[in-house]
């Protein structure tokens, strides 16, 4: 058995290990944040079930906005809210939100350096049937860019859940990416979370595998399938985009000398991007990124196209065994 | 108390343009003092695009009786506290015409008025487009059309769900009601019925790429807008007794957010500026313009000619 941190689901293998969508986690913190802070205020563009945002509206309804199908309306007026003293959360597609208002995102949330919190649910090719003018693969690069800004990308339902209670209370702006699909529910309230510090959830040292999203439990799948072959593999997940944990992560490069990143999102630009950057200058080594290359996504149902997309833990398995045989081949060259 | 704005923020911190208790009677005394720093502002004004070196001047001047109004006489406001929780909020959703936004904000007394010379310089706290977290009195960072109605919306919705007294104005452009964004604030604001904010267009037919009715057809706004449910009135916003008398209506109306749209003159007070396009997104002594006194002597004879009128400005419309 692979040395997986003990504060995991321990049913992480088996069939019966509870599958959530990360917007049911989000629709509980947001009540929670509410309850605990009377400044958090929540702002919907026509999505209110769909994006769990219905429990707040129906617990608070004074404190709910409902802004109809206007994204940029939706932000703005949040950043007017924000600056006469509340917290709001804006909530949309993540294609809608932050894919149609980037520039009120950027001007009136983050130059402004206001509290706007931008949840944009239905993120990746695991929406599923409504194809991909709903798939939003690129709103992680769209806002990691943007100065001020916090990016998350929980894992699963219970960690969106302690993301928006967290972003609830940091008073910069932040964007949440939810996913619509059901997906592992792999932490426990024994997990330890914090914005900005990425977790290793298994040890391994002949390769690190850095996830965010669903796809950490799909890492986590590939390293247990790769212990046979004698790969170990490390598995962190990094939910935290921006900032991205710079200690964990170059820490890791310099302990098993190759790395691996995986995303539900276009390589360009995402985690994968971010990982790049960071180790390209502190420590260079052999990397490979699996994510949606340079595509759109369509329609299908979501593990349909997350195979199709060559999101599995066979292609991330895949991967790691390339990147270490680089890694190999590299020593015997020197 | 009513006082005039210092020329020099420095000259003393009881001569500020602090309004807490307001009258909306204009007398003499008041028209002259308005009067006077419009005046000063437009000075201003064409100083500093010329130390700038790049800027818009038609806009600002056009504006100046509006911004000299509200600073001076509606708003409640106190430059010395520009965090005051119960001030009322001012967003400039066109954020191109600010230099007008700073010399009326450094004549309130909210920072030095010399400090008006280091606009678009670098390091200065007068960015060329407006940025809250850098100088006292903004309330938001704009520039990018058609986003200030939506955040003075969010505004007035805290106030009216909250119970709090103070008021939102939102100035905006004509050419930024070809901007979707703004449509979607209107739509918003008429339906959680902010009768706390006012919104004032100015209406100077100009846009950089012509007059509005050629780029982009916009009326008619009046209509418009009162299809969306706002309650609109249309002044001269040259005229102070207009401007204080609209937003005095505004105040006293009920469930309903009010649109001003005031008519004014792009390039006000300076002759070979007014009604001319051309000097939409221009700073005097930049380039040679047609109808204009040569390069090197724009700025010269607009100043001349401000001074000439001694803050004597009257409107074409009276």
């Amino acid at each position: 058995m692979i040395p997986l941190a003990p504060h995991l689901d321990p049913r992480l293998f088996a069939d019966d290990l509870e599958q959530v969508p990360t917007r049911n986690g989000y629709g509980e913190g947001l009540v929670l944040a509410g309850e605990a802070d009377a400044r958090v205020v929540a702002l919907c563009a026509d999505l209110t079930e769909s994006t769990r945002t219905e429990a707040f509206k129906e617990k608070f309804p004074e404190r709910f906005v409902e802004v109809g199908v206007a994204e940029q309306n939706l932000v703005t007026v949040a950043a007017g809210m924000a600056a006469a003293g509340k917290v709001p959360f804006t909530t949309s597609y993540a294609m809608f939100s932050p894919g149609r208002n980037w520039e009120q995102i950027r001007t009136t949330a983050c130059y402004n350096d206001q509290p706007v919190k931008i949840v944009g649910s239905h993120a990746g090719v695991s929406v599923g049937p409504d194809g991909a003018t709903h798939q939003a693969l690129e709103d992680l690069a769209l806002m990691r860019v943007l100065p001020n800004m916090v990016v998350v990308c929980p894992t699963d339902a219970l960690e969106a859940r302690r993301a928006t209670l967290a972003i609830a209370r940091d008073g910069q702006p932040a964007y949440l990416r939810l996913s619509r699909a059901k997906v592992p529910q792999i932490t426990t309230e024994r997990t330890p979370f914090a914005v900005g510090r990425a977790e290793v959830y298994c040890e391994g040292s002949d390769v690190a595998i850095v996830a965010c999203g669903q796809m950490v439990y799909r890492a986590l799948v590939a390293a247990r399938d790769l212990a046979p072959a004698g790969i170990r593999a490390r598995v962190i997940n990094c939910h935290t985009i921006k900032p991205l944990d710079a200690a964990t992560i170059v820490r890791s490069a310099e302990e098993t000398g190759a790395l691996v990143t995986v995303e539900e999102h276009q390589v360009a630009g995402g985690l994968g991007s971010a990982v790049a950057e960071l180790v390209v200058q502190h420590h260079p080594v052999p990397m490979q990124l699996v994510g949606v290359q340079d595509r759109f996504g369509e329609s299908g149902e979501p593990d349909e196209l997350l195979e199709a997309f060559g999101l599995t833990a066979a292609a991330i398995a895949q991967a790691a065994r390339a990147v270490v045989a680089r890694k190999r081949g590299g020593m015997a060259a020197r | 108390m009513q006082c005039s704005g210092p020329t020099d923020a420095g000259a003393g911190a009881g001569e500020v343009a602090s309004r807490i208790i307001r009258s909306m009677v204009l007398t003499d005394d008041d028209l002259v003092r308005l009067q006077t720093t419009a005046n000063r502002i437009r000075q201003d004004v064409i100083k500093m695009l010329v130390a700038a070196g790049s800027g818009h001047s038609a806009g600002p001047l056009g504006m100046a009786d509006v911004f000299t109004t509200l600073y001076f006489q509606v708003l409640r406001h106190d430059p010395r506290r520009p965090d005051w929780p119960e001030r009322d909020r001012l967003v400039l959703s066109n954020g191109h015409i600010c230099p007008v936004l700073y010399a009326t904000l450094a004549e309130a007394g909210y920072f030095p008025v010399a400090e008006l010379a280091t606009l678009r310089q670098l390091g200065s706290r007068l960015q060329g487009h407006p940025h809250r977290e850098k100088l006292p009195g903004l309330e938001t960072s704009s520039g990018p059309l058609g986003s200030g109605l939506s955040q003075a919306a969010g505004m007035a919705l805290v106030a009216k769900r909250d119970g709090l007294r103070w008021r939102t104005y939102c100035l905006m452009s004509d050419g930024e009601h070809e901007e979707g964004n703004t449509w979607e604030a209107v739509m918003f604001a008429a339906k959680y019925r902010l009768h706390n904010l006012c919104a004032i267009l100015d209406r100077n037919n100009i846009q950089i790429d012509g007059f509005t009715e050629e780029v982009m057809p916009l009326e008619p706004l009046k209509a418009k807008y009162e299809a969306f449910n706002w309650h609109v009135l249309e002044i001269d916003g040259h005229n102070y007794e207009q401007i204080v008398a609209a937003c005095e209506e505004a105040r006293a109306i009920f469930e309903k957010p009010t649109l001003i749209i005031a008519h004014t003159i792009p390039g006000k007070g300076v002759d070979f500026m007014e009604n001319r396009f051309e000097w939409h997104g221009s700073p005097p002594d930049a380039a040679n313009v047609a109808g204009a006194p040569p390069k090197g002597q724009q700025a010269a004879v607009a100043l001349a000619e401000l001074r000439t009128l001694q803050g004597r400005i009257r409107s074409e419309h009276e």
